[in-house]
């Protein structure tokens, strides 16, 4: 996927919403930025299907040989798919995060709002202000 | 390190320095009704002759299992210990050397600990031991963590009766500020019933604790527990007694080879550590391999140098320190060092062979003691199932208190009444006969057991 028409999270999550027989749904993953910030990821928590999740709250975990983060879900609604492949394959996360790199889709809520997410280039910028 | 007096002067330095007047300003946010108004109410200072005069008069009191006879069980046993053992656990080299904090300036150490876990996992059938735990209660209730934290089910855990009732608080304890129930299953025939399993087990149940042989003495039904466990998506915690495993299956075998307890945890001290009234001892556990990252403690692995030689390292050691932090699902970051050594030498000592003739020993001679007792009306086993090396004897005439008291004046502690734990079972005790006890000190128990009877027989006419 091109990250130029993604959403983006400020704390590093993508987002890429599609509909699917008017549900809408939203895939998630964490951003290359965020990636190369973790150093060597050695471990990841996926959520469980069918968890309910409110925009903001920590879903998932990503452990490197340095730290344990979160990941926070970008919207609210209901996990309907993880991405059962990544925890025997974390280099996916950095060699196609917005790709096969993907960690979990959610069914939005209904009337859940985007409206806070970042456009790729706005990412981009609160990138380059946190890098220096 | 530099001793410091607290003295008077040190004080006034130490209060100028963070500019406080007096001790009473310094601790006057603490609110008036918090503060001791009085001094300790403690007797006067004893010279250093007269408190080594008195707590020798105080150590008088205890008497311990090599003064008398030693039945007593319930997780605490009196095995034999070779001296070969002392003498490795005595080395300065390992004995003053604590936990390595700079863990891989201590080859030594660390190749101990890679040496106990690679003869753990091979005792239980697991993939992975960690370095050790504290003792077989808290290594319980930290496998029931490990559980809930993998199975993400925070509805109940599991525990039967027939689980060691210390344990079983120990696990309450843990558990009680997770919202996690701790759901026991009453076991009147002295075992776990599947039946009585399969209705308290459902898909909030996070594991099933078994102990095998349980606190009765009993041998469960292992097999049938690990399925209806597994059949309903929980983890199986496997309570072993590790001389046990010398005859009956390993923890991870319980069903079918490699299929048995997810988790199997033990008190380790019957290798190699003495009773020492009662600690401290050994926790012992084991997983298979998917649960390692929930595993507690330290583990250390084998790796080779940039010369290409063998050496150890902790492996996932600081995750629970430095990684995971307010995350961390344990607080455990040691281990026990010297009895995971001493339970190292034991066991290699032993040997395969060793543990098997140790266990028939025990087993041989359990039985015989149940034999002879219950040769009198006075006795029965509580219950018919097989045994390994402890077993419940009913007192028909109720009287367990004066049983005791009678066997331990004859120089026995014949074994320990249920009545704390199990009301409904206040005219039974538990009696553990080790390799260590000789024919003539079980008949002796015997006598002792029919002398009270006799006694309490001549006191009633």
């Amino acid at each position: 996927m091109n990250p130029a028409e993604l959403k983006f999270a400020k704390t590093h999550e993508w987002v890429s919403i599609s509909e699917n027989q008017e549900k809408i749904i939203a895939t998630v993953g964490i951003s290359a930025f965020a990636v190369e910030a973790l150093t060597d990821l050695v471990f990841i928590e996926l959520p469980e299907v069918g968890r309910e999740v409110d925009m903001d709250e920590s879903f998932c975990e990503v452990e490197s040989v340095k730290a344990v983060s979160d990941v926070y879900s970008p919207v609210a609604g209901t996990v309907i798919a993880v991405n059962e492949t990544l925890p025997d394959a974390l280099e996916t996360l950095s060699s196609d995060p917005y790709g096969d790199g993907w960690i979990a889709k959610i069914e939005l809520t209904d009337g859940a709002p985007l409206d806070d997410l970042l456009d790729f280039d706005s990412y981009q910028k609160q990138c380059e202000e946190e890098a220096h | 390190m530099t001793f410091f007096y607290n003295t008077p002067e040190n004080q006034q330095a130490m209060l100028e320095a963070i500019g406080a007047r007096s001790l009473d300003e310094l601790f006057e946010p603490i609110p008036e009704e918090l503060k001791l108004q009085h001094p300790l109410q403690l007797p006067p200072a004893l010279s250093e002759l007269e408190l080594d005069q008195h707590l020798r008069e105080l150590a008088v009191g205890n008497q311990h299992a090599g003064q008398k006879i030693c039945f007593l069980g319930g997780g605490c046993y009196d095995h034999f210990i070779p001296a070969a053992v002392d003498t490795i656990g005595s080395r300065s080299e390992f004995y003053t050397s604590y936990t390595p904090y700079q863990a891989e300036v201590s080859q030594g150490n660390l190749q101990v600990i890679f040496e106990y876990q690679s003869l753990m996992t091979r005792l239980t059938g697991l993939d992975i031991s960690n370095a050790s735990l504290y003792d077989g209660g808290s290594a319980t209730a930290e496998a029931v963590l490990m559980a809930i934290a993998d199975t993400r089910r925070y509805g109940k855990v599991v525990v039967p009766e027939t689980l060691h009732p210390e344990y079983r608080q120990t696990i309450a304890t843990y558990v009680e500020n997770l919202g996690v129930a701790v759901e026991t299953v009453a076991t009147p025939s002295g075992l776990l019933q599947p039946d009585d399993l399969s209705a308290h087990v459902d898909d909030q149940t996070a594991c099933v604790v078994l102990q095998q042989p349980n606190f009765f003495g009993c041998l469960e039904d292992a097999s049938s527990v690990v399925q209806t466990t597994h059949q309903a998506g929980a983890l199986l915690v496997g309570v072993f007694d590790p001389i046990s495993l010398g005859l009956l299956a390993r923890p991870g075998d319980w069903s079918a080879p490699g299929e048995g307890a997810d988790i199997a945890v033990a008190e380790g001290h019957t290798l190699g550590t003495p009773m020492s009234y009662g600690g401290p001892f050994l926790g012992i556990m084991c997983c298979r391999e998917n649960l390692v990252r929930r595993m507690p403690g330290r583990i250390v692995g084998q790796t080779v140098d940039r010369r290409g030689k063998p050496c150890y390292v902790l492996t996932l050691q600081t995750r629970e320190q430095h990684i995971r932090r307010e995350k961390a699902t344990s607080n455990v970051c040691t281990n026990q060092g010297l009895f995971a050594l001493r339970a190292t030498a034991h066991l290699s000592l032993f040997g395969p062979q060793g543990l098997r003739e140790t266990a028939n020993l025990c087993l041989q001679k359990s039985r015989y003691a149940a034999d002879q007792i219950c040769q009198h009306q006075r006795f029965e086993l509580a219950f018919p199932e097989p045994t390994f090396k402890e077993f419940v004897i009913r007192d028909r005439k109720a009287n367990v208190g004066e049983l005791m008291e009678t066997s331990l004046a004859a120089g026995y502690l014949a074994g320990i009444p249920l009545a704390p734990w199990y009301p409904e079972r206040a005219d039974c005790f538990l009696v553990a006969v080790t390799e260590k006890r000789t024919k003539a000190e079980i008949d002796g128990l015997v006598d002792a057991l029919i002398g009270a009877t006799n006694a309490v027989t001549t006191s009633i006419s």
